[in-house]
């Protein structure tokens, strides 16, 4: 799925320079806690998530996460926006909340790119 | 930026795309056609059109003793075929109010005068006010795309040299470090120093599996430091051709209970640490899941050293597989 239908199915809006619009998604994990996101997120996956820093992006890019979407409105500050434009990481925000707004791209498609619990983590 | 362009808002840098920014690095004589054919006032308007035809030109400047004196295109060649007359010298039908541009100007000043006038083309002037080019917006966008296509270059280069370091040093043991000094309570610049480790493994030839899995333990390890140490720590990366170690280490104030902290879940981070998405409890149970071999040594006086090993003894892991 590309970015642009991603924007378009959550009423998003992107955050960062537009050239990225080319990279195709198959998959997508929502969390908040950054080490659950490092500990069982495929690489190239979509991340939807509540938290808004600047770890966020660094998170991804350690992970080889393909594109941030916020949810719940959230907007991040310049300093997140400049790394993830560096970093080449798109940045989408939506006022959607996480539950539907996962809902609504499981549903077009995408696939859920979280790897199954550890059983130590129970 | 000089102070005589308006200051950019935050909305709309925000959108400032690569391209749009190489506008305003490049130079106009790092895209312009250099070696123009210029044509002298006094030639036949006939004569030009063999010209022009010949060569495939749409348009020349016009220069006496060196110096510009006009410009003539396709168009006023129409105008003159229009009214039957080729008969006349080039100076009777040139332009000769050009606008011109200067060779040092940024790219982005081409591109402003070509949407306020009507031209094609703009000749490129010297600082003396000597013709040293021509330039089109097809000279733009080709120069933008050969800087696009060199940035894509650079990292390839960088990518490629990196990776035969290895074999272009002989010793008995050769190996790269990377140190890195990481601050308490730095959350502006966290996981800075572990990007920059993955990106390292990546040039040196790392596969993107191992690079992530690097890339995940240290970035732990130097969030650790960054929440969890009196003064903060340093991370030493150790590269080999067949071993990675990573180490972080800090002056305390050490851990009371390693046994308990490598549990799951276990933590002692603030609400304040938990609200950024840190501080669950599973960041020592993220790197052991990640590097072949981990250490934890910590006491009370003496600080804690983590040390987490990852072999690349497999065949197709190893930094330079020549042979």
């Amino acid at each position: 799925m590309k970015l642009t239908e991603i924007v378009d199915l959550i009423n998003g809006e992107l955050l960062t320079q537009e050239e990225d619009y080319k990279k195709d998604i198959t998959g997508a994990m929502g969390a908040d806690l950054m080490s659950d996101v490092l500990a069982s997120i495929k690489p190239e996956a979509a991340l939807l998530t509540g938290l808004c820093n600047p770890q966020v992006v660094r998170t991804a890019l350690i992970a080889d996460i393909r594109t941030i979407i916020f949810v719940r409105g959230k907007n991040p500050d310049r300093e997140t926006i400049r790394i993830a434009n560096e970093e080449q990481i798109p940045l989408i925000t939506t006022s959607l909340g996480m539950f539907e707004a996962c809902g609504i791209l499981h549903k077009a498609g995408l696939l859920s790119y979280e790897l199954p619990a550890n059983d130590d983590c129970a | 930026m000089t102070d005589e362009h308006p200051r950019v808002s935050d909305e709309f840098a925000k959108s400032i795309t690569r391209t749009e920014e190489l506008a305003y690095e490049l130079r106009i004589h790092e895209v312009m056609s250099e070696n123009v054919h210029c044509l002298p006032p006094d030639i036949k308007l006939e004569e030009a059109l063999d010209i022009f035809q010949k060569e495939r030109f749409s348009g020349a400047p016009v220069i006496t003793n060196g110096d510009l004196v006009g410009l003539i295109s396709i168009e006023d060649l129409i105008r003159a075929l229009r009214s039957g007359n080729l008969d006349v010298n080039v100076s009777e039908y040139m332009t000769t109010k050009v606008v011109t541009v200067h060779e040092y100007d940024p790219v982005v000043e081409a591109l402003k005068t070509f949407s306020r006038t009507n031209f094609g083309r703009l000749p490129v002037l010297d600082k003396q006010g000597k013709l040293v080019g021509i330039i089109t917006k097809g000279d733009i966008s080709n120069g933008l795309l050969t800087a696009l296509q060199r940035d894509y270059h650079a990292e390839e280069l960088i990518r490629y040299r990196a990776s035969h370091l290895f074999e272009d040093i002989v010793s008995h043991r050769t190996s790269l470090i990377l140190r890195y000094e990481i601050r308490k309570g730095d959350f502006i610049h966290g996981g800075n120093a572990s990007s920059n480790i993955k990106r390292a493994l990546l040039r040196l030839g790392a596969t993107p599996q191992i690079a992530r899995r690097c890339g995940i333990a240290v970035y732990e390890a130097e969030m650790n430091l960054i929440i969890h140490t009196n003064h903060g720590g340093s991370l030493r990366v150790e590269v080999e051709p067949h071993k990675i170690t990573m180490e972080a280490y800090d002056d305390g104030p050490g851990i009371e209970d390693v046994e308990q902290a490598m549990k799951p879940g276990y933590s002692t981070a603030t609400n304040e640490i938990r609200e950024m998405g840190f501080g669950a409890g599973m960041g020592l149970v993220n790197i052991k899941r990640c590097v072949d071999e981990m250490r934890l040594i910590s006491s009370r006086d003496r600080g804690t050293n983590l040390y987490m090993i990852m072999y690349l003894d497999d065949k197709d892991n190893t930094l330079n597989t020549v042979n």
